[in-house]
């Protein structure tokens, strides 16, 4: 079942394999997962046989994501992972690798799911441009999505982990969210982040916290260094 | 199998003519305008020379042409020039939210830094102005209009003719960035009565890094560079001899060839056109369905994102764009697709092919065998499923 290689375009397959140059906007492994994206839903059928749904985003905003889990709930394990994907290139195959991540090995204890970063499927896909950083974000939100809606339906309560955005700036109501938002849409600098968010504009106490918060995402999505995707 | 490329809106290849008419001033004949010796000479009548012929197909006089570096520059030095030219009669330019970037930045920036004040007219569903609604825009203080001949995006052409009346009327300078309507439209600048207009070279087969504005003699205008005093003091430099010659060469090549192109291309638009619009359902047509460059074809396709149909096309050696976020510097969706009414849902689909001299019946009939798959195979991992009444009706 895991195992599954649904390939989109034949043609396009043949080409994939057979043209191994870096002359595509991606790396290779983006490329591959995007012509043949893995463990998508293709049956609306199939959607009875799962224990968690998670849909984050929205076509208006470019990216929307499905998704829909299957639990051993025994072990505690994601055996099953399918998806559908609204998005451009790296935003298909970045869910793509996604589901390959969780249910590989017989499947990802619900733990250790929840533990995954948006720079872990980057990792795997070998590479991603800075400016589509969203794009991975999205896919590990749905994951969490999914996984909430299960504990959700299990009673597990206290499992469940709520991306509640806190607001950082009082005056003009920016939280959070809208710091990592900026951050991912190319702010390196609190300068560039005011610019783009106005954040501390007129409620100056905030600026130091909203500092931490520019620290923090850019070491989240960009590693320890200058904010460069390595 | 060829490349197909239908991005010609975005550039052309050189047409072979020119660039052979262009190669012996870079070698042989290189000199410089300016200098007062027998290869400066050559040189200095080799542009006077160019600059008469594309007066001759402009119907205006040698020295109301000015050459510059690109068609971003020709605007810059359009508007920037007549603004702070009559900054102390007025401060109010009037332009429309379809233009391209070059006029909304340059717009913009004299808002911000300078001043002034802009008013971006709405257009309607097909990208077309109000005429009325441009009138009455037009102030006491108005001292330009700039409104594109016809839009790089969705190809619609504006009324230029009559949006030149009211500006004579009213005794407003306009402008018209006709980059893309050289190839195709009339640009006797007599004849559609425009004041400054803005061409240039890489949308009709000649060289990158060479356009030109035509000012009207009288129109008040100074430079925005400053240094040796070329180009009548307005656009100091200098001179790129063999992009000229080639420009030159191939402004009469498409403006001779433009009746003929224009009815041989429109025919294959349509047909591209009616193809999509027949096997891919949940499409929407942007643009106007007539009054619209014969190369032009922009369609939203529902339900999935442009960078990504774009990706599948390009592997097939189809080459288009997309106004999707995905490719924009800016992470934001067309502009253009916006400003016609559609809501984000449909930008972030929309693509466009344009068609250009090497385009035959054959790619056209390629681009309608695979794209339907392409779009259903996106659709199949898609879990959005808009109707296209839906989009319409939340269009405005």
């Amino acid at each position: 079942m895991s195992e599954e290689l649904y390939v989109l375009h034949k043609d396009v397959r043949v080409k994939v394999d057979a043209k191994k140059t870096n002359d595509w906007f991606y790396s290779d492994t983006v490329k591959e997962h995007f012509f043949s994206p893995r463990n998508f839903l293709r049956d609306k059928h199939e959607i009875d046989d799962f224990d968690g749904y998670g849909d984050v985003g929205s076509a208006a905003c470019g990216d929307r994501m499905s998704m829909w889990i299957k639990i051993d709930k025994k072990n505690d394990k994601i055996i099953d992972c399918k998806w559908q994907t609204f998005g451009c290139g790296s935003a298909i195959s970045s869910t793509s690798m996604l589901s390959v991540m969780i249910i590989e090995n017989g499947g990802m204890k619900i733990d250790d799911a929840l533990k995954i970063k948006p720079q872990d499927i980057v990792k795997r896909l070998e590479e991603l441009p800075a400016r589509k950083y969203h794009c991975s974000v999205l896919g590990d939100k749905a994951l969490r999505a999914a996984i909430n809606d299960y504990f959700r339906k299990t009673k597990q309560y206290n499992r469940i982990v709520e991306e509640g955005a806190k607001v950082i700036d009082t005056a003009l109501k920016i939280t959070d969210k809208d710091i990592e938002e900026a951050v991912l849409e190319g702010a390196t600098t609190f300068e560039e982040l005011q610019k783009k968010t106005k954040i501390g504009v007129k409620d100056k106490s905030c600026i130091p916290e909203a500092k931490q918060l520019l620290k923090f995402y850019m070491e989240k999505y960009f590693g320890k260094e200058d904010g460069k995707n390595g | 199998m060829n490349d197909i490329y239908l991005d010609y809106a975005a550039t052309t290849y050189i047409d072979p003519v020119v660039k052979k008419s262009m190669e012996r001033y870079f070698t042989k004949d290189f000199g410089n305008p300016g200098s007062f010796n027998s290869y400066g000479l050559i040189a200095k009548k080799t542009v006077d020379d160019a600059r008469e012929r594309i007066a001759g197909i402009l119907n205006a006089d040698a020295n109301e042409i000015v050459f510059t570096g690109s068609g971003t520059e020709s605007i810059n030095l359009a508007i920037k020039g007549v603004a702070r030219v009559l900054r102390e009669k007025g401060k109010h330019i009037i332009t429309q939210k379809t233009e391209h970037h070059a006029v909304l930045e340059t717009c913009r920036y004299l808002e911000k830094e300078e001043g002034f004040e802009a008013t971006y007219l709405d257009v309607d569903k097909y990208g077309m102005i109000d005429l009325n609604e441009l009138e009455s825009s037009i102030r006491k203080d108005t001292v330009l209009i700039s409104i594109m001949y016809a839009n790089n995006e969705i190809g619609t052409i504006q009324l230029i003719k009559e949006i030149a009346n009211i500006a004579k009327k009213h005794g407003v300078i306009l402008h018209t960035d006709a980059c893309q309507a050289a190839g195709f439209l009339d640009i006797d600048v007599k004849n559609i009565g425009v004041d400054l207009m803005t061409l240039n070279g890489s949308k009709i087969y000649a060289p990158k890094g060479i356009g030109l504005l035509y000012v009207k003699k009288g129109t008040p205008i100074k430079a925005i560079m400053h240094g040796g005093g070329q180009e009548f003091g307005l656009r100091p430099g200098t001179e790129n001899v063999p992009s000229i010659v080639g420009f030159a060469r191939a402004l009469e090549l498409v403006q001779k060839n433009k009746d003929k192109e224009s009815k041989r291309l429109g025919k294959l638009r349509n047909m591209l056109i009616r193809g999509i619009m027949e096997k891919i359902p949940k499409t929407i047509l942007n643009g106007h369905p007539t009054m619209r460059l014969p190369n032009n074809v922009n369609v939203s396709i529902l339900n999935i994102e442009g960078e990504a149909l774009l990706l599948h096309l390009n592997e097939e050696g189809i080459c288009i764009s997309t106004g999707s976020a995905c490719t924009s510097n800016s992470l934001e969706p067309s502009h253009v697709i916006l400003a016609i009414g559609l809501p984000y849902e449909a930008a972030h689909g929309s693509i466009r092919f344009t068609l250009g001299k090497k385009t035959n019946k054959k790619d056209i009939e390629r681009v309608l065998e695979v794209m339907p798959g392409f779009v259903d195979s996106l659709r199949m991992i898609s879990p959005v499923h808009l109707e296209v009444n839906e989009i319409l009706n939340e269009a405005k």
